[in-house]
């Protein structure tokens, strides 16, 4: 508790000073003349953003921020990437050492007024959720009255943890660890009935850590709604309009079934949708500031939203997510790309 | 790396062989001695009988699980993450397939070579400085000529090196980049800052006991977080310092307020007569520190002075709060890996291993620089 209100104090430390500090149109013409684009990353989630055994970053933020890099530069090379902890990622925006945060954040009222940042189309859908063993016969999350809960310290998973037995009037003893790796650990030995994180984050424990996975099961409630999405600061709405809409591109790109591998043959095809992406038919890019060719450029590059998907948290990767609530709008999902027109 | 004298090397050995030849001639003899040791040391006594039991028990119950997991049941090669979990001892394999992320962090992996290269240079550019002989302005043409070097190599850009930025830089080169450099200039200002607390002078005085208490009285980790999180919110937007150099400055400063209360202690604990006579001397206030005091009180304050170092070592890992990839946030970010995840153990004895050695090092330096300086007081 003592380390959320030393947050919260630099936090609101960190707004006041930025209010009285705001410039208009700074960033996208600062990261144009950089000619690279600073990148607020996390210092290690794999799937999201972590950096592999010979260094190279990979993950489904880190694909946001190669997708903005390619339709700025056409090239997805062109980032630097700048790894941040979990107290740091918002004064390293609002101080200007990254253009853009694509660090699993969640998108919040608070975070989107106080602290003065824009927030992109969320890219992942999370919440937070149970995992526990399948022999303590547990089905719901309203029976584990006076379970004893493993939890990460310090974060937002632990309130919502805490307001969710409040809520319904049942009682928790929390295990407290700091590391997540030992607190998985110190689950899978029994020493607590329930471990509770973002679903995802259960998946990849269960599937990287538990001897057998199959004896243990995610509860179907979640307690909370964790929509990770790419924040920019505010001032600049230029530089926010891009970083939008390369993000709704890469959804959009999808829905059509244009992948980086197929991308040119949809050269000359008559869908109008496909030619404004393509950039056959002119005018958005211009629009945007940047080359006609933007969408083409990210998607080529780096894939659309489906193809990252999977290949850094779905079947393609160690993590084995399903696409659950990030599925199509069509699909039964909530990733939905607004016309681009 | 321990500096040893190789006459007297060879004089232990010498020493150990001759007990070893009488005890060929009366083997019975040194039986009986061994069985008399025994009984005098660890069976004196009810209590004493007592403890030898537990001890021996407490072994028998640790050592061989152990000894099993470290070498027995141990995977040492493959990159199968399953072949470990099924031998059921330690993963070593894990070392083997992340050992250059951990130990080279984010420098690009075909340019390994270059963070190797100068980190040999670095070591021996210090271990050069420890030889007693180099102690003169030798030691400047050392360093003078060591660290450019490295620092070419590390960030290149010249003779076709590829150009690597400092935000790229992580593992033991980062944690020896902050470690030693934070310790040899924090040093130089310990010592000005001791001088400045014990001078007459009430301005200089107050500067110097104000930042030492200010220093002092708040964890590094704040110090850290001022310099990393707070520090970049007063300067204009787009205008940033770099990282490494604020975290390295944090170390630096740090580390000199409690340097400079060790080296105080040095100077408090000399007799005032020495103080006196240099007075008496007609030396400058320089002169007497430089050639009568300084040279006294430091040799007295050696082991807090190496302590602090080694404390300055293991706390650079705190700059993993600030997004840097020292030697253990790479050890931790390898973990990362959903697939070698449960192998934290490894991660960590490896990472551990490697501290140790470094503050093993310092500490057995330190060691024989008191006998070495001490020299003149024994008889």
């Amino acid at each position: 508790m003592k380390r959320l209100a030393l947050l919260a104090t630099l936090a609101l430390f960190g707004g006041t000073v930025l209010s009285s500090q705001v410039q208009a149109g700074a960033t996208f013409d600062a990261v144009k003349a950089r000619g690279s684009l600073n990148c607020g990353v996390h210092t290690g989630l794999a799937g999201f953003g972590a950096p592999d055994d010979k260094g190279n970053w990979a993950g489904l933020d880190v694909d946001v921020c190669r997708a903005v890099a390619a339709a700025l530069f056409g090239d997805a090379k062109k980032v630097k990437y700048v790894p941040l902890t979990t107290q740091q990622r918002f004064t390293a925006l609002q101080s200007g050492e990254i253009d853009m945060l694509s660090r699993n954040t969640t998108l919040t009222s608070q975070r989107d007024t106080e602290l003065g940042l824009n927030f992109g189309p969320p890219n992942f859908y999370d919440g937070q959720g149970f995992l526990v063993p399948k022999k303590l016969n547990v089905k719901s999350a309203k029976e584990l009255n006076g379970a004893t809960i493993c939890v990460l310290p310090g974060t937002t998973t632990e309130l919502n943890l805490t307001d969710y037995f409040r809520a319904n009037k049942m009682d928790f003893k929390p295990v407290v660890i700091e590391k997540q790796d030992e607190l998985a650990a110190a689950f899978f030995a029994g020493r607590c009935d329930a471990i509770t994180s973002d679903s995802s984050q259960l998946a990849s424990i269960r599937s990287a850590q538990a001897s057998n996975p199959d004896d243990y099961v995610i509860l179907p409630e979640l307690i909370s709604k964790e929509p990770f999405a790419t924040g920019v600061r505010h001032g600049d709405d230029q530089w926010f309009d891009l970083v939008k809409w390369v993000i709704y591109a890469t959804f959009e790109a999808e829905e059509k079934g244009i992948t980086s591998a197929n991308i040119d043959s949809f050269k000359g095809k008559t869908d109008p949708v496909v030619k404004r992406l393509l950039g056959e038919t002119p005018g958005l890019g211009k629009a945007l500031g940047v080359g006609e060719d933007w969408a083409y450029q990210a998607i080529k590059q780096v894939g659309n939203y489906g193809e990252s998907f999977e290949r850094n948290v779905g079947s393609g990767s160690k993590l084995k997510l399903p696409r659950g609530l990030n599925a199509q709008w069509n699909k039964g999902g909530l990733i939905y790309a607004l016309p681009i027109r | 790396m321990t500096i040893q004298d190789p006459k007297t090397a060879s004089e232990i050995a010498s020493h150990v062989e001759e007990p070893s030849q009488a005890e060929l001639k009366a083997p019975r003899r040194s039986a009986l001695m061994a069985l008399g040791w025994a009984r005098e040391n660890l069976f004196s006594s009810a209590p004493n009988t007592l403890l030898t039991v537990l001890a021996v028990a407490l072994l028998v119950w640790a050592v061989p699980p152990l000894l099993d997991w470290v070498l027995l049941k141990a995977t040492f090669l493959g990159a199968d993450p399953q072949a470990c979990r099924d031998a059921g001892g330690a993963c070593w394999s894990f070392i083997e397939v992340k050992h250059r992320f951990i130990l080279f962090g984010l420098y690009p992996h075909d340019e390994h070579w270059r963070p190797l290269l100068a980190m040999g240079l670095f070591l021996s550019a210090i271990a050069i400085s420890c030889d007693p002989r180099f102690w003169n302005l030798r030691i400047l043409a050392v360093w003078g000529a060591a660290l450019p070097l490295c620092g070419l190599l590390m960030w290149g850009g010249l003779f076709g090196l590829s150009f690597v930025g400092n935000d790229k830089w992580g593992g033991l080169p980062l944690t020896l980049i902050l470690a030693t450099l934070g310790i040899v200039l924090a040093f130089p200002l310990s010592v000005l800052l001791a001088l400045g607390r014990r001078s007459d002078m009430p301005a200089i005085r107050a500067i110097c006991v104000g930042y030492i208490e200010t220093v002092r009285g708040v964890p590094l980790v704040s110090v850290l977080f001022m310099a990393s999180i707070m520090f970049p919110l007063f300067l204009p937007e787009g205008m940033t310092i770099d990282k490494l150099l604020r975290a390295q400055l944090g170390i630096m400063l740090f580390t000199a307020a409690y340097l400079a209360e060790a080296v105080r202690g040095g100077l408090q604990a000399l007799p005032k007569g020495q103080y006196e006579a240099a007075d008496a001397l007609g030396l400058s206030y320089w002169q007497k520190m430089g050639l009568i005091i300084l040279p006294q009180a430091l040799r007295l304050v050696i082991p807090p002075i190496v302590n602090q170092f080694i404390s300055c070592f293991k706390d650079t890992s705190l700059v993993i709060i600030i997004g840097l990839y020292d030697l253990l946030t790479t050890a931790k970010t390898a973990l990362s890996d959903p697939l070698w995840r449960p192998f934290y153990i490894e991660s960590y004895v490896f990472a551990a291993f490697i501290y140790f050695l470094f503050c093993f090092f310092m500490s057995r330096y330190s060691q024989y620089l008191e006998k070495r300086l001490n020299a003149g007081l024994k008889r």
